[in-house]
């Protein structure tokens, strides 16, 4: 393949990449940003996302999209319980404690982890897309349906910024994330918008779960990459902001699918964590981050 | 006049140590009372033990005859107690309308008490869409106290509001304060600067090592300014 229809196709891998990470990321970066709490457990949120998916996918029979649809629904909702509970039992307990928090999330990891590993097993287990769909292009076809995940990763995005910019609710998350002090000084229940924002940052965890899991399978494990990648995501965008997610995810995404495919892998990591190290130097807030009280 | 706030007894903690110890305190209605004291004597810490934001070891905090120690702090501004803080902690990436507006979701207040509010502090109405961190020091206070009042507060808490301001600003919030008295609004004022407070305040609490060691009307206190030089240290 010449080098620039080669060129494209790595963009296309990285924008599919780049579209899930940054849906991903963002449910760690409203968490990181409004709670101040480092959720290691963030991956399993998305594991669990992608384990329900294939577990609702495959109790709906039928045409697959039914299935598909009904997973892109219920299983959000129900890794957002689990992290309702999860906030409720655990972070409450421990006034969001930055330290603390860090060690109970990882006991949260392991605790959801190994419920998967007992009751899902082992095995990897692929999931029907909800289409097949080839787009020809002159010089290869594309799938349909990893462009559709850019374009409902684009629309959540949307919707999330819309929220957080255009109304009540996300007002008063940034107001809690901008001063929690005051905020409560001004009638914010700041214990239910923490509840809040840690059930949607495991729900974008979920759904963000849900749209890949067609492409890439459901196992117990797979939430590791995405947690190690959404923290770097979040570093280099800045706490808690969306657009820095977003401008972040694309620089990661595109740069590990072309990279990957020109060079190696491993060369496109090694760049993600000098990023990382070089924003962690010259600009530790994050490109659009913002010191908070 | 009635007592509108009753503090008996207050005792408050920062972790290990005992900040206010056993402190007593009224205000009126329609009073303004002045906080006076060195840095530390614990002024801040009793207006944040009002709104909840430092816990309550022991003692009394009544609003009327509701007794506020023990509500969540989010609680309690809904009882009609409006707080500007000491450096006026606006939202500060946030706008000056969404400043106002966070202060109206407190009680349910709608666009009537806005405007009243625009009025009041009219150059605001002209920067509703300009962030509030980038606002002038003047400005940004007066947004903290717009802020404060879209909470139609019965009471309202203010730490050291002329902080750092110019004599015409300082001049703008004595005369927000005294309208605010006739309005019927119960202040407390913590201040550093005693001039500001005899221009404006009816009583002066001297609150020394978290406790009040004397409480006077402001006449005695221009008869007799001794007790600034005893309590604060200066003449």
């Amino acid at each position: 393949m010449a080098f620039g229809p080669h060129l494209l196709l790595a963009s296309l891998e990285g924008l599919v990449t780049a579209a899930v990470l940054a849906l991903t990321a963002l449910g760690l970066s409203l968490v990181f940003g409004v709670m101040r709490i480092v959720n290691v457990a963030h991956g399993e949120f998305f594991m669990l996302g992608a384990v329900l998916a294939w577990a609702i996918t495959t109790a709906i029979t039928g045409h697959p999209a039914l299935g598909f649809l009904a997973a892109l629904v219920i299983a959000p909702l129900l890794v957002g319980a689990v992290a309702l509970v999860a906030e409720r039992v655990v972070l409450r307990r421990l006034n969001y404690n930055p330290e603390a928090t860090i060690v109970a999330t990882i006991g949260l990891l392991y605790i959801i982890q190994q419920l998967a590993l007992t009751f899902y097993g082992p095995e990897a287990r692929p999931v029907e897309p909800p289409f097949n769909y080839r787009i020809l292009l002159p010089w290869f076809g594309y799938s349909g349906y990893k462009l559709s995940v850019v374009a409902a990763s684009a629309l959540l995005l949307v919707a999330t910024w819309l929220v957080l910019t255009r109304t009540k609710i996300g007002m008063v998350m940034r107001a809690t994330q901008y001063d929690r002090e005051t905020a409560q000084a001004f009638g914010i229940p700041v214990e239910r918008v923490y509840a809040g924002v840690f059930a949607l940052g495991a729900m974008l965890a979920a759904v963000a779960a849900v749209l890949i899991v067609p492409i890439s399978q459901a196992h117990y494990l797979m939430g590791q990459d995405p947690l190690l990648l959404s923290f770097i995501v979040v570093i280099i965008g800045g706490l808690g902001s969306l657009r820095g997610t977003v401008v972040a995810a694309l620089i990661i995404g595109l740069s590990d699918g072309i990279i990957s495919v020109f060079f190696s892998p491993t060369l496109a990591k090694i760049i993600a964590t000098f990023l990382v190290a070089m924003v962690l130097v010259f600009r530790p807030q994050g490109l659009f981050g913002t010191t908070a009280r | 006049m009635s007592d509108i706030l009753t503090i008996s007894e207050l005792d408050c903690f920062y972790g290990e140590v005992q900040v206010l110890h056993g402190l007593n305190l009224t205000l009126a209605k329609g009073e303004v009372l002045c906080l006076l004291g060195r840095n530390g004597a614990g002024k801040t810490t009793t207006l944040k033990a009002i709104m909840g934001l430092v816990p309550v070891a022991a003692g009394s905090i009544r609003l009327g005859d509701r007794e506020l120690t023990g509500l969540p702090a989010h609680e309690i501004p809904k009882t009609g107690i409006a707080y500007v803080p000491q450096g006026r902690r606006l939202f500060a990436e946030m706008t000056v309308a969404e400043n106002i507006e966070i202060g109206l979701m407190t009680r349910g207040k709608g666009k009537a008490v806005r405007e009243a509010v625009l009025d009041l502090f009219p150059v605001l109405r002209e920067r509703l869409k300009q962030r509030s961190g980038t606002l002038s020091g003047g400005e940004q206070q007066q947004l903290a106290m717009a802020r404060a009042l879209c909470v139609e507060p019965q009471v309202l808490l203010l730490d050291e509001p002329t902080e750092g301001l110019m004599p015409s600003m300082i001049q703008k919030i004595r005369e927000t304060v005294a309208q605010l008295r006739g309005r019927g609004v119960s202040t407390i004022l913590v201040e550093q600067r005693v001039d500001a407070v005899l221009s404006v305040a009816d009583r002066v609490a001297f609150i020394e090592n978290g406790r009040n060691r004397e409480t006077m009307p402001v006449e005695a206190l221009r008869a007799d300014p001794s007790a600034v030089r005893r309590y604060v240290g200066v003449g």
